[in-house]
C-alpha cells in the first residue's frame, strides 16, 4: 500500500511495483522480473557480481554511503566457515520511512537482493533485522519468505545449484542504536545493542563473529536491478560516483509530502517545488534537514543544490538516510534543535562517556534555554558542547547528536538571541535576583 | 508457563533460527511476542525466556531495560503511542500528544483505570512522510488530526476498533 500520490517526475526502478495489484506475492513478482536477476547471478562468478556493483557507483542507503560493491568486496569468501547476509531494516533514522514501504509493497525484491549477496559469498544463512514496531512488516517478510521457500528459491539447493540459503526475520525491540551495524549485531546475538570496536569490521568477522554482508534495506532491495540493467545503466541514472535513483521521503512544510523514488543529483528545490507541489499555506522556506534528523541543517539560500552524497557533503551536510524535513518559515529552530537533541540523549547507549553525557548535558542545557531560564553564555555553551562530542564518541551517534545541534546553533544564533531576550524581558526584575 | 499453540509454535522456529549454540539470539524476540500475548515482562517470563534459550535469567534482565518496547508493567490492552519526533512535531505531532494526554486523563506510559488505553510518547516510528503519526498496538495510523484521535479512541472504548491483524 503507498500512503501518498506517486510523483510524474519519479524514476520507478525499485518502486516500480509499488503499485501493481498484490505487489507483495511471488506471482505478481515473478510476472515483473522476478527472479530474472538471480538467475543471472548464478551464471556469474562472485567477482563479477561485485564488479557490476561497483560499476554501479551504488553507495549504502543507510546514511553512511559507504561504496556496496567495495563493501562487499571485503569479505573473505572460501574460508570454510559459516559467513551471514543481514538485511538492516531497523529503520529508526527519523525523518526516514523508506524500509517499510519496501517491505510492505516488494518483500521479493528484498529477497532476491540477499540471495544474490548470499550466492556471492556463498554463504548459506540470512537475517532480516527489522525494527519491533514495524510487526505487520515482519509478517508480510515471513509470508513472502514462506512463498519463496514454496517456489525453491530458498532453502535447499537453490534453482538446482545445489547450494543451499535460509532466511529468517529477526524482530528488534526499540532502540535507534541497533541501527548502528555493529550494535546491531551485538542485538543480534541477545545482548543489549552497544557497539562493537572497529576494526575487525562486520566484513570480517559479523554475524557471529563470522565474514558477514550487511547492508540496509533499501541498498539490497536495489541489488537485483543492478544485475539485471547492468551497473553501468544503473549508474548512469545519477550522477558520477552517485549511481542510481533512491527513495527521498520527504516530510514537513510541503503540500505533497511523501516518499519519492528520484535519481540522484536532483535538485532540492525541485523536489520541493514540482514533485511536492511547493510549500504549505504559501509560506516562505527557512530550512532543510537533507539526510535525517542527523544531517546538519541547511539554510533556504543553501538548498539550491543536488541531492547526492557529494553535492550534500559539499554544502557540509549529508544525505544520510534520504529523509527531507523542510521547514518554513513560521518554523521554531530552537524547538527543532530540543526535539533533535531530546531524540539522541533518549538513544545514546550509555557505552562511552562522551556520548552519554554529551547528550544529556545538551538536553537539560537545551530545555533550560527553551523554558525561558536561558543564560547568554547557554548559546556557546551548546557549540562548545556539541563540538567536543564531535569524533570523540565511539560510534556515530554522538556525532549525530553534535552535528545538528552544533548547525543549529551556528546558523540560527538570532532564533536562540531573541529566546534570551524573550525570556529576560518577562521575567519581573525582583524576580529575577530570587 | 505455557503459551497460546501460536506463540509456542513461534518460540520452536526461533530457537532453530539460528546457529547451534548461539539460542541467546532469541531472548528479544521472544520477549516482545510473549510480552505481546502475557501483557508485560514478568519475572516468570524473564525465568522462562532464560530457560529456554539456555542463558542466565540475569542475562535476560539486563537486555529489558534497554530495549524501550519492553515493559515490565502491563499496558494497556490497546497501546497508543504518539510520536513527537520532529517530522511529526513540525506538523503538530506535539500537540497531538498534549490532546492526548488531556483526553485520556494519563501522562506517559500510564494506563487508564479500566486497563483499556494506555500512552506512550514515542520516537521516530517511520510514518515522516505521512505525520503526525500515532500507533495503536501495531497498527499505523496516518496524517492523524485531533478529531480522528478522538474518533479512533471512541472506537477502541465502543469496542467497534478493527485491528490490521
Amino acid at each position: 500500500m503507498r500512503y501518498n500520490v506517486p510523483s510524474p517526475l519519479e524514476t520507478r526502478i525499485i518502486s516500480q511495483r509499488f503499485d501493481l495489484p498484490n505487489s507483495a506475492s511471488i506471482d505478481t513478482y515473478l510476472a515483473n522480473d522476478g527472479y530474472v536477476a538471480l538467475r543471472k547471478a548464478i551464471g556469474m562468478a562472485p567477482e563479477a557480481i561485485i564488479d557490476e556493483l561497483r560499476a554501479s557507483s551504488l553507495r549504502g542507503r543507510g546514511g553512511a554511503g559507504f561504496p556496496t560493491g567495495m563493501k562487499w568486496s571485503f569479505v573473505p569468501r572460501n574460508t570454510g566457515r559459516p559467513s551471514y547476509i543481514i538485511c538492516n531494516s531497523d529503520e529508526s533514522e527519523p525523518c526516514t520511512c523508506k524500509d517499510r514501504l519496501l517491505m510492505e509493497n516488494d518483500p521479493q525484491q528484498l529477497i532476491e537482493g540477499m540471495l544474490i549477496a548470499g550466492w556471492t559469498i556463498q554463504s548459506s544463512k540470512g537475517y532480516i533485522f527489522i525494527r519491533g514496531e514495524y510487526r505487520y512488516q515482519i509478517e508480510i517478510m515471513e509470508r513472502a519468505i514462506a512463498e519463496a521457500y514454496e517456489r525453491g528459491y530458498l532453502g535447499k539447493n537453490v534453482l538446482g545449484t545445489g547450494w543451499d540459503f535460509d532466511l529468517y526475520t529477526h524482530s528488534g525491540a526499540g532502540a535507534y542504536e541497533c541501527g548502528e551495524e555493529t550494535a546491531l549485531l551485538e542485538s543480534l546475538e541477545g545482548k543489549r545493542g552497544v557497539p562493537r570496536l572497529k576494526p575487525p569490521f562486520p566484513a570480517v568477522a559479523g554475524a557471529f563473529q563470522s565474514p558477514t554482508i550487511l547492508n540496509n534495506t533499501e541498498t539490497l532491495s536495489t541489488v537485483p536491478v543492478i544485475i539485471r540493467m547492468g551497473g553501468a545503466d544503473y549508474a548512469a541514472l545519477g550522477t558520477p560516483k552517485n549511481g542510481g535513483t533512491r527513495l527521498m521521503c520527504v516530510s514537513g512544510h510541503v503540500n505533497k509530502p511523501g516518499v519519492y523514488e528520484l535519481p540522484l543529483g536532483f535538485p532540492l528545490m525541485r523536489l520541493i517545488n514540482d514533485v511536492c507541489g511547493g510549500m504549505r499555506n504559501r509560506k516562505k522556506l527557512k530550512a532543510v534537514i537533507p539526510g535525517g534528523s542527523s544531517a546538519p541543517v541547511l539554510k533556504a539560500e543553501e538548498c539550491d543544490i543536488p541531492l547526492d552524497f557529494d553535492s550534500i557533503a559539499k554544502a557540509k551536510s549529508m544525505a544520510g538516510s534520504g529523509g527531507i524535513l523542510v521547514l518554513d518559515e513560521d518554523t521554531d529552530m530552537v524547538a527543532v534543535a530540543l526535539r533533535t537533541i531530546k531524540f539522541y540523549a533518549h538513544e545514546s547507549c550509555g557505552w562511552c562517556i562522551p556520548c552519554r553525557e554529551g547528550t544529556t548535558w545538551l538536553k537539560k542545557v537545551l530545555t533550560r534555554f527553551h523554558d525561558g531560564g536561558g543564560r547568554s553564555s547557554d548559546i556557546d555553551l551548546i557549540a562548545e558542547l556539541a563540538n567536543n562530542m564531535l569524533g570523540r564518541t565511539f560510534c556515530a551517534l554522538g556525532d549525530a547528536a553534535a552535528m545538528p545541534t552544533a548547525a543549529f546553533v551556528a546558523k540560527f544564533r538570532d532564533e536562540f538571541e531573541a529566546y534570551l531576550k524573550r525570556s529576560s524581558a518577562a521575567v519581573e526584575p525582583e524576580l529575577a535576583v530570587v | 508457563m505455557t503459551f497460546s499453540p501460536a506463540l509456542e509454535e513461534r518460540f520452536a522456529k526461533l530457537l532453530t533460527s539460528y546457529p547451534p549454540g548461539r539460542q541467546r539470539s532469541a531472548v528479544v524476540p521472544m520477549l516482545l511476542y510473549a510480552q505481546d500475548e502475557i501483557g508485560h515482562v514478568s519475572q516468570e517470563l524473564v525465568e522462562e525466556v532464560a530457560c529456554r534459550c539456555g542463558v542466565t535469567p540475569l542475562q535476560v534482565d539486563e537486555v529489558i531495560g534497554y530495549y524501550s518496547m519492553l515493559h515490565r508493567k502491563p499496558l494497556g490492552k490497546y497501546h497508543v503511542q504518539v510520536c513527537t519526533n520532529i517530522s511529526c512535531q513540525v506538523v503538530g505531532g506535539e500537540d497531538l500528544y498534549g490532546h492526548a494526554a488531556r483526553t485520556l486523563g494519563i501522562g506517559n506510559k500510564q494506563v487508564t483505570p479500566d486497563g483499556l488505553i494506555s500512552l506512550e510518547e514515542v520516537e521516530c516510528m517511520g510514518a515522516c512522510s505521512w505525520a503526525p503519526a500515532i500507533q495503536i498496538n501495531y497498527d499505523f495510523h496516518h496524517f492523524v488530526t485531533r478529531e480522528r484521535f478522538d474518533q479512533l479512541i471512541q472506537a477502541l472504548r465502543d469496542g467497534t476498533y478493527q485491528e490490521t491483524a
